[in-house]
């Protein structure tokens, strides 16, 4: 069960299979209010399949999905193109799935600073202009829970940077909570409270300062650990066959990967639970 | 007045592209023009089974064209599926077996051009009723489902993150569109229907700045089709189906031609993203 108004989702082992194969399997996470938790981890690692499971989109195939069904989500999915065939402004995306007031469009817009393209055809806005109308849509209908799929994607590395302190702010004002997936940790390191890595499965998890500062850390991510960019480009100890199954470190192959199948890290490699409150505002 | 035959086809044609409008609109949007087709040649199954079974034809199309709906429906949840493939045995298949049991029905009289292309002569006042009712039920429950219909037009993970239920909103508009195949084959025909409901749509584009202004665009582009084409097949004694599908297509022509014009007062459409 979760905790009385505090832990807004939690995902006990869950995981996910299609089309023979399992997508994600053994995730454990929570976020709680005020929080941003990000999931990274390379492609095909499971990243929007977990963050479909968190928002409900997608029916864990095993373990559970916790979340008040009156939780009011903030969804901002990882491709999302307007066909030209299809009119649409800015002002009318913010009431895509929610009536909305003039004046609580104009304030989303204004607090993502788009609040000039109200008018603008979202075909016409550049990958920036277009994410920050993503975010403002998602935060106009005030959401306890935002869940942002690769909101920095077709974003410049500047403006990733001023999205992310953007992301940071809204959480602060809004008070809700923030399942962030990303590819890019070293641009997201500043503005989370929280890490996990997926490869298929949880590999590691924790506070981002406390995974860089931890040995288990160093020794997952090699020797180039205290470089942020190396938390990146961190080693897997398994890679996926184009054909889905697994080869690990090990040598051994297996049809899919499991945390408790024995191939994988010991339980020591991974950092813990996250130390609460560090970094929070 | 309505005793008219060619005052009851204008009225009966003006009927079904306030309705075809917007419904036409979404098949632009969700790019489905070819699922319309599917829909509309089943129809002509539909019309054998009830020349077989004596029973409504409108009914039967209907029937016919939601049982291929909900098994598209079906067989497109299995997502390896090739829908395009699909939808085209389907189509075709149902066209071609539709047309082999009319031939074996050799002790039922049907003008089978009628059936393909339309017929304002057969255009009853019964039909009027069925056009209009049928017609404000579409108009209903389209405005009902406008809204998760829409934001799912647009990312059905999105909708469905946050709490609308694009999957039943799909649901019933695949009804409306068997529902409106079915009012609207004796208009412009079964090979023609999908015409009638994307070539308005696709020219309202070219003036619209919002989706339910364009929905609006579209049902008075497709009445104003409907006046021509039909004017334009008593005058020069044309099929009546094809000719209001000529008539839109010069609409068409119209819009894209005075798109041209303003190219540079910033009226083009742009390249769809990415």
């Amino acid at each position: 069960m979760l905790s009385p108004a505090q832990t807004l989702l939690r995902l006990e082992d869950a995981g996910r299979y299609a089309s023979g194969k399992w997508l994600v399997r053994g995730v454990d996470l929570t976020v709680d209010r005020g929080e941003i938790v990000t999931l990274i981890g390379p492609n095909g690692s499971g990243k929007s399949t977990t963050a479909k499971m968190a928002c409900g989109i997608a029916r864990p195939d095993e373990g559970r999905v916790i979340r008040d069904p009156a939780l009011r989500i903030g969804y901002v999915p990882q491709k999302l193109s307007v066909d030209w065939t299809l009119p649409l402004t800015v002002s009318r995306l913010m009431r895509l799935t929610v009536s909305l007031s003039k004046a609580d469009a104009e304030a989303a817009l204004k607090e993502v600073g788009i609040a000039h393209l109200a008018g603008a055809d979202v075909q016409t806005l550049s990958g920036g202009e277009f994410q920050r109308a993503m975010l403002a849509r998602a935060i106009a209908r005030k959401p306890d829970l935002l869940i942002l799929d690769e909101p920095v994607q077709g974003v410049d590395f500047s403006g990733e940077i001023a999205l992310y302190e953007l992301i940071s702010e809204i959480r602060g004002r809004l008070g809700c909570g923030i399942l962030l997936i990303s590819h890019d940790l070293h641009v997201v390191m500043a503005a989370t409270d929280s890490v996990v890595c997926l490869n298929g499965h949880v590999c590691c998890k924790g506070s981002p300062k406390s995974v860089l500062e931890s040995p288990e850390y160093r020794r997952l991510f090699g020797g180039r650990a205290a470089a942020t960019l190396a938390l990146y480009e961190h080693h897997h100890d398994h890679t996926h066959l184009p054909d889905g199954r697994v080869l690990h470190a090990d040598g051994t192959v297996t049809a899919h990967c499991h945390p408790d199948d024995g191939h994988h890290h010991g339980p020591d490699a991974t950092t813990g639970q996250k130390e609460r409150g560090e970094g929070d505002a | 007045m309505l005793d008219d035959f060619f005052v009851r086809a204008l009225v009966a044609g003006i009927g079904v592209a306030l309705v075809a409008g917007p419904l036409g609109c979404f098949i632009v949007w969700r790019r489905i023009a070819y699922y319309g087709d599917t829909l509309a040649h089943s129809a002509l199954l539909g019309i054998a089974l009830a020349l077989l079974l004596e029973v409504d034809i409108t009914l039967a199309v209907f029937l016919m064209s939601a049982a291929i709906s909900l098994i598209l429906v079906v067989l497109q949840r299995r997502e390896r599926l090739s829908s395009d493939a699909l939808l085209g045995l389907l189509s075709h298949s149902a066209l071609a077996l539709g047309l082999v049991c009319l031939a074996f029905m050799t002790w039922v009289r049907v003008d089978l051009m009628g059936f393909l292309f339309g017929d304002i002569l057969a255009v009853s006042k019964t039909d009027i009723a069925v056009i209009y009712g049928g017609g404000a039920l579409i108009l209903a429950v389209l405005a009902m489902i406008w809204r998760p219909l829409f934001a799912a037009t647009v990312n059905r993970d999105l909708a469905a993150a946050e709490g609308l239920d694009p999957d039943r909103a799909n649901l019933v508009f695949m009804l409306l569109m068997a529902l409106v195949v079915a009012i609207a084959m004796k208009i412009v025909g079964v090979l023609l229907v999908t015409a009638l409901l994307i070539i308005p749509a696709a020219t309202a584009r070219w003036f619209s700045r919002g989706p339910e202004q364009m929905a609006l665009l579209a049902a008075a582009i497709g009445v104003a089709a409907v006046v021509a084409g039909l004017y334009a097949s008593l005058e020069w004694n044309t099929p009546s189906g094809p000719s209001i599908v000529v008539a839109a297509f010069a609409f068409f022509l119209v819009g894209l031609s005075s798109l041209a014009r303003n190219r540079y007062a910033g009226a083009v459409p742009p390249e769809p993203r990415e």
